[in-house]
Order: structure tokens, then sequence, then C-alpha cells
């Protein structure tokens, strides 16, 4: 997993609610045993026409848009399945970070997994922040990961909460499954235990 | 004395391998479920690094998302290209690892959250994770289930655990009985009416009261599975005598001494009287009516005897969002939700793909025929499940009413396979979403009970399935 410390780039703006994991990568997409090449079919259905023509007004074909880092959005964005396609589509497109008022609790944990940034940050400040990202290409955003900040292209800095733990595996791009591995001895006692007090389990 | 508890509360302590200062949790996972398409990217990851499955005698795998569910399904040309490596890789996998495995060609086959309970597999107090969203639907046996992404999978594959933090504790309660010709489904679409499609979000739920200790297991799943489209991960309910009675006898649960050991743990799987509740929400059984949804979130519920909303009736970003959805689904506000017109009827899913969701439907179109025109199929959630219903003479029922009786798989609740909607085409449906796309591009659905889909399928329009019945609303 590639680490997130800080970024400084293009934020696009879509302002709906309820984005869900069908919309960033409908389920024809899903077919594939690999983990990339996601990005060109990310919102497939909102950004291309049926004979594959772009959409032009959908936001990542706009020109200001199309290698935007960031997406900030409206409340629940990623709600829908468990399928990790969706951060892998965004990671695959280029995105590294999402900002929001709320995220679908498995999407936001799949993020983490894949060294994207999900940021919850109230209504109030959602909307300075999308009104920056409308002003296009030359309004850059920069979230930082280390000081727990986004600011705007015109200096207005938000700071944001996020899990140590979670913060820690991404400022550093480790491995969850390092990590517990090292604590096997904890896991074998564990099913040392159940074996005598759940031995149906 | 110990502080008084939720279920969930319980179920978590004696999960708990190890907590971290932060609070942070590695989490034991006693059941793991595997589908072909959150899972071949884990394996892969397995190889890669060189490790194997933990604990394979507690791995389940089955095919069900891209498997065609037509009889000639034993070709392998039924299913596309890439259909047929996803499935492929899971026989590999499954054969590689060592992991319990269901293939399309076994009886037992179908979708994993009904083969998980029938095979029992699924016991209260258990914790399950499965690399899809609806593995809510376990949390009716009392156990806490949810849904994982990928590398989880891998992450629980290698480790047999999860890192989680704990969630909030968030009451359902439905008071009293449900009125004739409500389901389990209208129960489970009215709580979503109700809080929002991210009002769980951050919040395991546990749904109580009289209607739902009224529920058989069957129904109770069907509140469970979706949880997750209210926001939350997980829903559970209380075990009760229902519970053991539908467990007893399953192929992988406990007998003899280990049993009774079982039951009586089982029996101490309740939320104590005094536990803390951070959100409750309690619903009265006789208010709810039989509900379809009308756009494009499950939240967009409302009674059929109701009329399409405004845009302006909402508030905030809901506003353009629903225009959006009545754009997309081609209703005009005002219009009565039962004047709606439908092309298609598809009942099955893990919501809505066992034995008594299959029983209400037959019920309603016993003797009849669908509508001239409508397309009509039933997609049984198992092969146990399709040949229960075949000797108890429901698959004649169907066959007789004009629908297509086929094989199971998740079909086109998500459309992975050959079931899709065309552009503009509407369906009523038993499944789970109503996004834009998910039951083909272009598709419109309309989510419901069993025995609401069959009645649309009697008239060829959103029906009150009291009116079938003879019942006064």
């Amino acid at each position: 997993m590639d680490k997130f410390t800080t970024l400084t780039g293009i934020a696009a703006p879509m302002p709906l609610v309820n984005i869900d994991t069908d919309m960033i990568i409908p389920k024809q997409f899903l077919k594939t045993i690999q983990r990339s090449g996601l990005g060109k079919n990310l919102f497939d259905e909102m950004r291309y026409t049926q004979d594959g023509a772009e959409i032009p007004d959908f936001v990542l074909n706009q020109p200001a848009y199309r290698s935007a880092e960031i997406i900030v959005a409206g409340d629940n964005f990623g709600c829908g399945s468990s399928r990790e396609h969706a951060p892998w589509a965004l990671l695959d497109f280029g995105i590294r970070c999402v900002i929001a008022t709320s995220f679908a609790d498995i999407f936001y944990n799949n993020c983490f997994k894949n060294g994207i940034l999900p940021i919850v940050m109230p209504q109030d400040v959602v909307d300075v922040l999308m009104a920056d990202a409308r002003r296009g290409a030359n309004a850059r955003m920069t979230v930082d990961l280390v000081a727990q900040t986004v600011t705007t292209s015109d200096g207005q800095s938000f700071g944001f909460e996020v899990d140590s733990h979670r913060k820690h595996c991404l400022l550093n791009g480790l491995d969850d499954i390092g990590l517990t591995l090292e604590k096997a001895a904890a896991i074998d006692s564990y099913e040392a235990r159940t074996a005598t007090t759940r031995p149906w389990a | 004395m110990t502080a008084p508890r939720t279920l969930y509360d319980k179920i978590w302590d004696d999960h708990v391998v190890h907590q971290a200062e932060d609070g942070t949790c590695l989490l034991y996972i006693d059941r793991h479920l595997v589908h072909e398409v959150t899972s071949p990217q884990a394996f892969e990851g397995l190889r890669m690094t060189g490790r194997t499955v933990r604990a394979p005698e507690k791995t389940i795998a089955v095919p069900d998302h891209n498997v065609p569910t037509t009889l000639d399904r034993a070709n392998a040309a039924t299913m596309t290209e890439d259909s047929r490596i996803q499935v492929d890789a899971l026989d590999k996998n499954a054969k590689d690892f060592g992991i319990n495995y269901y293939p399309v060609s076994d009886v037992r086959q179908g979708i994993v959250h009904i083969v998980g309970p029938e095979q029992g597999w699924t016991l209260p107090g258990m914790t399950v994770v499965c690399g899809d969203s609806h593995t809510a639907t376990h949390g009716a046996f009392g156990s806490l289930a949810h849904g994982i992404g990928t590398s989880e999978v891998e992450h629980v594959l290698a480790t047999q655990t999860l890192i989680q933090r704990k969630g909030k504790n968030m009451k359902v309660e439905i008071t009293g009985s449900l009125r004739p010709g409500v389901t389990a489904k209208d129960i489970t679409l009215s709580v979503i009416g109700e809080t929002g499609t991210a009002g769980g979000t951050g919040y395991v739920i546990e749904y109580c009261g009289q209607a739902i200790r009224e529920l058989s297991m069957e129904g109770r799943m069907t509140v469970c599975n979706m949880a997750i489209e209210g926001g939350a991960r997980a829903g559970l309910i209380a075990p009760d005598e229902k519970t053991f009675a539908y467990c007893m006898g399953r192929p992988h649960a406990p007998k003899g001494a280990k049993w009774e050991a079982a039951v009586a743990y089982w029996k101490t799987l309740f939320s104590d009287d005094d536990a803390h509740w951070d959100k409750v929400v309690t619903l009265k059984g006789e208010d709810i009516a039989p509900v379809v949804t009308w756009g494009t979130s499950p939240e967009d519920v409302l009674p059929i005897t109701g009329t399409v909303p405004a845009a302006s009736d909402f508030t905030g970003g809901k506003v353009e969002a629903a225009q959006r959805s009545l754009d997309y689904m081609g209703l005009t506000p005002g219009m009565k939700l039962s004047d709606i017109k439908i092309d298609t009827v598809f009942i099955g899913s893990c919501t809505n793909g066992r034995i008594e969701d299959l029983r209400a439907a037959a019920a309603i179109l016993k003797g009849k025929k669908k509508k001239d025109g409508i397309r009509a199929m039933v997609v049984p959630g198992s092969g146990l499940v399709r040949a229960q219903a075949e000797e108890e003479g429901l698959a004649q029922i169907f066959i007789d009413a004009g629908f297509e009786w086929r094989l199971a798989g998740c079909s086109m609740c998500l459309a992975m396979n050959p079931d899709q909607l065309t552009p503009g085409e509407r369906c009523a449906a038993t499944s789970n979403r109503n996004f834009e796309g998910r039951q083909g591009r272009g598709g419109r659905t309309h989510l419901m009970s069993p025995a609401m889909a069959a009645a649309a399928a009697l008239t060829g329009h959103l029906t009150d399935v009291r009116e079938l019945m003879g019942e006064t609303v």
C-alpha cells in the first residue's frame, strides 16, 4: 500500500447525496480477478453513454477535473455493497482522498486498506470546500494527514479527525496482516480457550 | 456484578483476542463465508506472501453472484468468459486451500447467506463475516455478522481475526403485531424509511419487540439482511426457542452434549434490562403497511396507498437526489403508486429467496395467471429451497402462473449473471437495492415483499396485496 502523508491536488465537486458503490463501479466490472485497471470504469454509467462515448457534463470528463485527486461529495458516500472494487477504481483513476459529511462504514474502512484517506467534515466546511473545488484546476486543495488539516486554495484551513491506528498505517503504508500475525500467540491462546468454552464454534 | 450489557456487547466481549491502548480490538471470527466475486484477489494475496488459510474448517465458499440460473447452466457456454474465470478461480482456491466448498453442481449450492444458515454453519453468538454487505442476514440468529472488503477477506483468511473498533448500540423495537398482508420485508423497509440510509451508520442494530419475536427465522433473516441498507453493518435479533429449533439437526450444528452446552450458552445471549442504548427507534407493528420504493435509494419508501412525491417535498441534498431519482425512474409527482405499470417481476435474492418467501408468493398466485406480457421469474435462494418448493407443490403454482422456475443464485438482484433488466424496463423486485443500474443499466427497480411482487405480476402494476386477499385497508 502506498503511504499517504500530504497531498496537494485538484478536487472534483460531486454535490450529490448517497453516491453508492454501484455508481462508483457498476457490477459488470466486478468480474475481474485483479485489483488494478478499474480507473477507466470509475463512475462508468454516469461518465459514458451506452455506446461508450464520454458524457461531457460529468465532472471527471470536464477538462478542469480530468486529473482530480480529491473528491468532495454529499452525505453517505460509498453506501451499498462491500465491493473493494470501489476504492480500487478510485485509486486507479488517481483519487487519493474523498471528503464528505458522512461515509458508509464498509467503504470508509476499505479506503484505508488502499491508501485512500476518507475525511468527514461538517456540512458548513463541506460547503466551503465544495465552493473551492468548483473553482477548477487552478484551485488546488492541500490535505495534510500529519497535521490533520485540509487547506483550500485561498488558505482557509480546517482540522479533521482520524483514528490513530488507521492514521499510523496510512502514514507508513503498513500491511495490517503483518501487524496481526505478530499477535499470533494471542490468537493461539484465544483458540485454546474457546475450544473448551465454545467447542461447537 | 458486571454492568448491564447489550447482546452486541456480550458477543463482542466473547470475541476479543487483543485490545490495544487506543481501543482498537483484534476480534476472533468464527465463520468466514466466501463467494467468487470478492475473494480472488484475497487468495492471490495469500499466494504472493506464502501465507495459508489459518482455519479452513471455519471457512465456507460457494459461487453465487455470477452463476446462470437457467436449467442449462451445466453447459459452460451459458456463462461469459469473465464470469467463468471467477467461478473457476473459486473452484481452484477452495481446493488449493482446503476450505469447505459447495460447487455449482452441488444441490446445496445457493446464495451464500442462504446456504450458511441452511447448513448450520451460522449459529447464535458467533461472529460471521463475508466479503458481501448482506452478511448482516446472519444476525437473525443472534450472531454478530457483517460485510467486509477484500483486504479484510485476506486478513481473515490469514489470521481468522479482524481489526475492529466497537460500534454503537441502536435498538429498533417493533411493538405489537403486524396486520394481514404485512411482512418482514415491510418492517425492514419501513425502518429504513424512518431512519434513512445513513441512520444506522456507526451502529449495530438490535431488532426487538413483539412483531420481531412473532417472525419466523426466515422473516428475521429478511429484517437483518437489510440492516446495511439502513447504514448499519450488522443487525441482530436475540436467539430464542425458534432459533434453536431452526438450528437443531442441521449438518454443521452441534449434536449431543455439545448441543446442550451450546443451547445453555445461547440462552445467555440477550440484552440486559438496563443496558445502554445510544439510539432507540420504535415503530408500531399495527402502523406498518405493505410498502414499495419509488426512487433509487432504499430510503425512498412509501406505503402502497401513497403517491409519488415531488423533489420539493424534501430538504437539503435530498432535493437534487429526489429529482434525479424521479427522472431516472420516469415517474411524475402526484401519481398513485398503484398506477405504476411494471414489465418484470423478480422473486428471489438473499433478502427474499427462502422457502417462506416462495410460500407467500405462491399463496397469492395459486390458480391464477400473470398478466399478459409480463416477464416473471422465481429464483430460489438455494438448491435445497428449490427442492423443497417442488416437494410442496409451489414450483407448479409458479409455473402454472406463467413464471420461469429457475436454479439458485443471486441472479437479477445485482445482474452479474445473464439475468438483467434492459434500459427503461421496470421491475417489481423482492431484492434489496434499487440503485441506478443495479439490475441492469437503465433498469428501474421497485423493492417490495414477495406477496406484493406476486400481486404486481397478476395485475401488471404495483398493487396493494391486501386487495387480492380480501382484506380491508
